[in-house]
């Protein structure tokens, strides 16, 4: 009998960083979170880090779920304590490297205190915040970063308030490495994954990815290829763009790029540094 | 007569708040309380309610903006769960202390970790002390009811105190029942509008919340439990009005087949309905059985259960929520504390079960009563037992 690909090659190759027991995922088809899940396993592999220095923390969500799914030491906090998690983990042991792989909503809204405070101190931590415009888990709620006009289930007839444009709002906070791609951009996303693991100080990328099943189905993009080509033929690359102007609107351009690369003093201190 | 319709639970709570023209809304959504709020914002945004619906960042936010839309005199309403209830915590004492009636569904969720968004009464009860005025439903009816009930009582000018309206989590908020839903103009008739008796208002200014010395707190805080206490005539009072008008009359506790009972089960919430299959089967079996279901846990009905429990000799309290090294489940060890000085009273004994969404059906209600008659406790901690858990 003839087998499958899958079969003869036996394993995927980022099986090494997964918990195949626990797969499959729960995420929807269509959903962006298994392609930005990838591509942040492979840059880790790929920045060879030491995987027993390498921790990921979530809060909750559908995004949240990736710290169960991930063969690291991970954690999958309370929703929105990521960042003060996080910030714990780092602060009492300098030697790990700290990745935080949370949803817009919970690193925005209920948790959107810490991130600016975490920006603020500019801890040594890579955020990856996942933004599908949606509080996706609990079933589609409008969130701080729905875009005007964006329909949810608790704006059915569009959203009234003005969103948060995440970079900019961290830019001002004090990050020192700020990005944003959207799953149409894997490879480049990747690339600014690899910087920002090696980025001394509070990096954060953020990835547009479809919620088919929320977001896209409420806003005329009802599978997450429709969402994956919106991306492709509305996103404009502008590195450093003015990041005031890189707010997200219900069907304007999606600036994406490296926005900010800048060094200042981290915590925790260098040793050597603050007088230890 | 209103109508009959099948709807989901969640539903008919939020046909209740839109009934009672609730002014705002202020919520963030937690499972498995989305529904209620989802279709509040969906009234609002047909126009079909008439009220502000304030899409907050948390939780901690939602019952903050909840006050100071109550402060204002307008008529408030929120629902949440579990892990939401929790991160509300410090602001749930400030609504009751500052007698700002709120009105909140809680869909009783169990709390983290290990994370698990099933039914369980551990919000509940770590809720006990806040102040509020609570109530637990057993079905959908009851959480339609008693959501009209709460603005009733809580705004009452003696009353003025936040109400919370517990339904089980999955068990009632997703399940759809028959529902009796009322004209619109007898809930006018049955629940008046709000009018708060010092409403923030620019010319009349006045300051709430203020700071309390210690020659001020207690009096303070023994004001607020004699206001809650006193709150029990006035609930009966609604309890009975609602009966007069809409012909469902809401106890305290309620009781099913206790007549000449010598076992009682106490159950909380929509473990009443699953237990009253129980108790009839061991009825037929030819046992001396009967069920409590408490439904005011705040103010604590006293009287009642010293009446309901007098002719019993073993009652049973099955809690959905643990007290961790504590001396049983929480239900059952206020029941024990509240029936202590009495002269005559029943071995009460304990079972926690039906954590983070486990099932108990009625087999198990029945084999808890049979292995009560076993249980030979010697001392108070060893007089509950968690129910179906395997080692
Ligand atoms: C204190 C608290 N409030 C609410 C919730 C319910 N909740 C779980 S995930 C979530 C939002 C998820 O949105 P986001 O962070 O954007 O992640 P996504 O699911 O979209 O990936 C909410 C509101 C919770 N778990 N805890
Ligand atoms: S609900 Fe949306 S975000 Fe969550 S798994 Fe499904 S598609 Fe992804």
């Amino acid at each position: 009998m003839k087998t499958t690909a899958i079969a003869r090659i036996g394993a995927h190759p980022l099986d090494e960083y997964l918990r195949t027991d626990r797969l499959p995922h729960i995420w929807c088809p269509g959903c962006g979170l298994g392609m930005i899940l990838g591509t942040v396993l492979r840059a880790i592999d790929k920045s060879r880090l030491d995987i027993d220095r390498t921790t990921i923390v979530s809060g909750i969500g559908c995004t949240g779920r990736a710290a169960g799914y991930v063969k690291l030491d991970s954690f999958h906090v309370t929703h929105g304590r990521a960042l003060p998690f996080a910030t714990g983990l780092k602060l009492a042991n300098p030697n790990l490297k700290v990745v935080v792989f949370s949803g817009d909503g919970d690193l925005a809204a209920i948790g959107g205190n810490h991130l600016i405070h975490a920006a603020r101190r500019n801890i040594d931590m890579t955020v990856i915040c996942v933004n599908n415009f949606i509080y996706g888990m609990t079933g589609g709620q409008l969130g701080p970063t729905t875009p005007e006009m964006g329909r949810t289930t608790t704006s059915r007839k569009g959203n009234t308030e003005k969103p948060f444009n995440i970079p900019y709002l961290v830019g001002a906070a004090g990050a020192t490495y700020v990005a944003r791609w959207t799953t149409a951009h894997v490879r480049q996303m990747e690339r600014t994954f690899i910087e920002a693991l090696q980025k001394k100080g509070f990096s954060l990328v953020e990835v547009i990815s479809p919620c088919p099943t929320y977001y896209g189905r409420m806003n005329e993009q009802a599978t997450g290829l429709d969402q994956m080509r919106y991306y492709r033929y509305n996103s404009v690359v502008k590195h450093f763009a003015n990041l005031a102007d890189v707010d997200i609107s219900l069907d304007g351009q999606i600036i994406v790029g490296k926005f900010i690369d800048i060094d200042r003093p981290y915590l925790p201190a260098p040793k050597g540094e603050n007088g230890k | 007569m209103g109508k009959k319709v099948g709807m989901e639970v969640s539903l008919a709570i939020a046909e209740a708040a839109k009934m009672a023209n609730t002014d705002v809304v202020a919520a963030y959504p937690i499972t498995p309380q989305t529904h209620i709020v989802e279709r509040l914002a969906e009234l609002v945004a047909n126009g079909e309610l008439d009220a502000e619906y304030i899409p907050v960042e948390s939780e901690h936010s939602a019952m903050s903006a909840c006050l100071g839309a109550v402060a204002t005199g307008a008529r408030t309403f929120t629902a949440t769960a579990g892990q939401g209830l929790e991160l509300m915590h410090e602001v749930l004492y400030v609504a009751s202390a500052m007698r700002l009636p709120v009105i909140m569904s809680v869909a009783n969720r169990a709390l983290s970790a290990p994370l698990n968004v099933w039914g369980d009464q551990s919000d509940l009860m770590a809720v006990r002390d806040t102040g509020w005025i609570q109530i637990i439903c057993e079905n959908g009816q009851d959480a339609y009811d008693n959501t009209l009930c709460a603005f009733r009582i809580g705004e009452d000018k003696r009353v003025l105190l936040p109400v919370m309206v517990h339904v089980d989590g999955f068990y009632l908020t997703h399940v759809i029942e028959p529902i009796e839903i009322p004209e619109q103009d007898k809930v006018n008739h049955f629940l008046p509008p709000f009018s708060y008796p010092l409403p923030l208002d620019p010319d009349k200014p006045l300051t709430m919340g203020a700071f309390a010395p210690p020659i001020l707190f207690s009096e303070a805080k023994k004001a607020q439990e004699v206001n809650l206490r006193a709150a029990k005539p006035i609930i009966l009072e609604c309890w009975a009005e609602f009966a007069k008008i809409f012909g469902r009359q809401y106890k305290p506790i309620e009781q099913y087949r206790t007549e000449g009972a010598k076992i009682l089960l106490l159950t909380l919430g929509s473990f009443g309905e699953t237990a009253m299959a129980a108790v009839d089967k061991l009825r037929d079996a030819g046992q001396s059985v009967g069920l409590l279901k408490l439904r005011l846990w705040r103010p604590f009905p006293f009287e009642e259960l010293r009446q309901t429990v007098s002719g019993a000799e073993l009652l049973i309290v099955v809690d959905r929520a643990l007290s961790f090294g504590g001396p049983g489940g929480p239900a059952f060890s206020e029941i024990r504390s509240a029936l202590y000085s009495e002269k005559k009273r029943p071995r009460i004994l304990g079972f926690v079960g039906g954590l983070g969404g486990r099932d108990l059906m009625v087999a198990e209600f029945e084999g808890m009563v049979k292995r009560a008659l076993e249980m030979k406790p010697s001392g108070a901690e060893q007089e509950f037992e968690m129910y179906g858990v395997r080692e």
